[in-house]
């Protein structure tokens, strides 16, 4: 269960906004904001910090929204987005894309918290993936710093590699840095030189 | 014969006429179309909707596409500009209170404009703008970054909402399309200080979308819809068609305002502030004169590096504005061609005669307020 989520409810018509944050309270949410004006939007962002935002697709503030999310590097948080219809096909293609959720007449009060938990699991899962991804892409890059600087010392001081590599070490264990600190350092310099 | 069905996503602002034209007038059904338009709510759902395949194609906000290639904001799509729809149309307008401070500055003088905004005093001026990646973006972040010390900030209104937004004084200034810098001034809570063509003579504002792989697998309906929308364009911007252009618009329920705030933009005559006589703005807003429709590969190129874009992610853009279907769709209804589908944006000053397929056409002014000319060749 994942619970202690911050949850920001967008929603002007305030019959649904209560539909939707009981549901969710019902769910054990209780950490929920319910927001009706665009203006209020940003600072709301800023200061509470959702998890999630909840936000219905037809609803015109998505552009806002959006745009506070890239303006505070918030981008990892997910925002579910309800659509009055039903059309599975889209919300798994939206799941997996792995961007936004679009969770298919997810107003109604008695899904919500099926809906919610799937989007958000889904989300999670997306999150991990990519930074999984990230760190990968990153070790992958890291390693070819490294070869090149090892190939730098081998050429410049006539060592093995295995030797290139240990003087990186040694380098990195003396500054108090990390070898592809080093090995970056080296490379950058080598790269200034025409 | 059976009419290919496409669904085209738009954004309820004057510049989509020509797809409501095309359809409205039957340019599509002449093409076998029946063509769907679909309202969307805002741009990044009309951008969801196309990615994810809900819709077949979309009037987009040029900057969209490019910035999908660059891999900004959203999700990861890869998105072609078929033609550019529109060119110019946007306004730049002031609340009452700024306005008091701007009494010596002429409409249209972009220069005057921005010299006296940036030292005026007080807090950052907030300035309302529909879309992160827009035109009217692009151009308020490259006119107000001629005066580096101009602190602005940008936030993002729905342009139904933008004249509420400056009464309310959420924003002290905006940048959007008509007909909602007209709706301001005529509810008295602001004035338009310049066009978007003040600032870059000849802007592409709204294109013809569609996702990459969609046209790879549908090259019949993508040409049919680009010959429709192409003979729509050149419908609308006769000028003794306008008043029914306007009448059309008007009613039909794609737009839903009414006629004297859809007049302004079709004719190029703007009501500045409350009590003034329409002015007359040269190419307001253009739909096909002067290769409007062209997607120059160079204003790909423009809006990718206004987006921070390095030299791999201009060549990526300008690869998604397709003049080569732009060639190869629209030679063989007979349209002139430019010789050429880059140009050094910025470099003319007046009308050019350029050499094209049949002879040589005039493309329209295209320079920008200071003078700055940029060749991505």
């Amino acid at each position: 269960m994942i619970q202690d989520l911050r949850i920001l409810v967008v929603e002007p018509d305030p019959k649904r906004v209560r539909d939707i944050v009981d549901a969710l309270q019902d769910a054990g949410w209780l950490d929920v904001k319910a927001l009706a004006q665009i203006s209020a939007l940003d600072r709301t962002v800023k200061a509470f910090s959702p998890d999630i935002v909840l936000i219905d697709l037809a609803n015109p503030d998505r552009d806002t929204l959006e745009h506070i999310s890239f303006a505070t590097e918030t981008s990892k948080r997910a925002v579910a987005l309800f659509v009055d219809q039903t059309d599975e096909s889209l919300t798994q293609a939206a799941l997996n894309a792995g961007v936004s959720a679009y969770v298919i007449d997810g107003l109604k009060k008695e899904r919500i918290k099926s809906v919610l938990e799937t989007a958000i699991a889904r989300f999670n899962y997306m999150r991990q993936m990519q930074s999984e991804l990230d760190a990968a892409k990153q070790a992958l890059a890291d390693r070819k710093t490294i070869d090149r600087a090892k190939g730098i010392l081998m050429r410049q001081r006539g060592v093995s590699e295995d030797d290139a590599y240990n003087l990186l070490r040694k380098t990195a264990m003396g500054q108090g840095r990390k070898v592809i600190d080093v090995a970056n350092a080296l490379v950058t310099a080598a790269d200034l030189l025409p | 014969m059976s009419r290919i069905v496409l669904n085209c996503g738009y954004v309820p602002l004057v510049d989509c006429a020509p797809l409501v034209i095309a359809k409205e007038l039957g340019f599509a059904e002449e093409k076998g179309l029946a063509l769907n338009l679909v309202r969307q709510p805002s741009w990044s759902a009309l951008r969801d909707m196309l990615a994810l395949g809900h819709l077949d194609a979309a009037q987009m906000l040029a900057p969209m596409p490019v910035a999908l290639s660059m891999g900004l904001g959203g999700l990861p799509a890869a998105v072609d500009t078929l033609m550019v729809l529109s060119v110019n149309g946007t306004v730049f307008g002031v609340s009452n209170t700024v306005a008091k401070d701007l009494s010596g500055v002429a409409f249209g003088d972009a220069q005057a404009l921005v010299s006296a905004l940036a030292t005026r005093a007080g807090r950052p001026l907030r300035i309302g703008v529909p879309f992160h990646y827009s035109m009217h973006r692009l151009l308020l972040s490259y006119w107000s970054a001629t005066h580096p010390a101009w602190q602005i900030e940008e936030i993002t209104v729905p342009p139904p909402r933008m004249a509420d937004a400056v009464e309310s004084g959420l924003v002290d200034a905006f940048w959007v399309g008509e007909p909602w810098g007209s709706v301001a001034v005529q509810q008295g809570v602001g004035q338009l200080m310049m066009a978007g063509r003040d600032v870059w003579q000849f802007a592409p504002e709204k294109v013809l979308a569609a996702r990459h792989d969609w046209i790879e697998q549908n090259q019949d309906a993508a040409r049919r819809l680009m010959q429709a929308v192409y003979q729509a364009a050149a419908w609308l911007d006769a000028p003794k068609n306008k008043p029914l252009a306007v009448e059309i618009l008007a009613r039909s329920e794609h737009l839903s305002v009414s006629h004297d705030l859809i007049d302004p933009a079709l004719t190029g005559h703007l009501v500045t502030r409350p009590d003034s006589k329409p002015k007359a703005v040269e190419r307001f807003l253009q739909f096909h004169k002067h290769a409007a429709s062209f997607p120059w590969r160079s204003q790909a190129a423009w809006i990718a590096h206004h987006l921070g874009a390095d030299a791999t992610g201009i060549e990526k853009a300008k690869a998604c504005f397709r003049s080569d279907l732009y060639r190869q769709n629209l030679s063989e209804i007979g349209v002139d061609m430019p010789g050429a589908s880059e140009k050094h944006e910025g470099a003319m000053r007046f009308e050019t005669a350029v050499a094209s397929t049949r002879g040589h056409m005039i493309l329209a002014p295209d320079a920008f307020f200071d003078g700055r000319t940029f060749d991505f060749s």
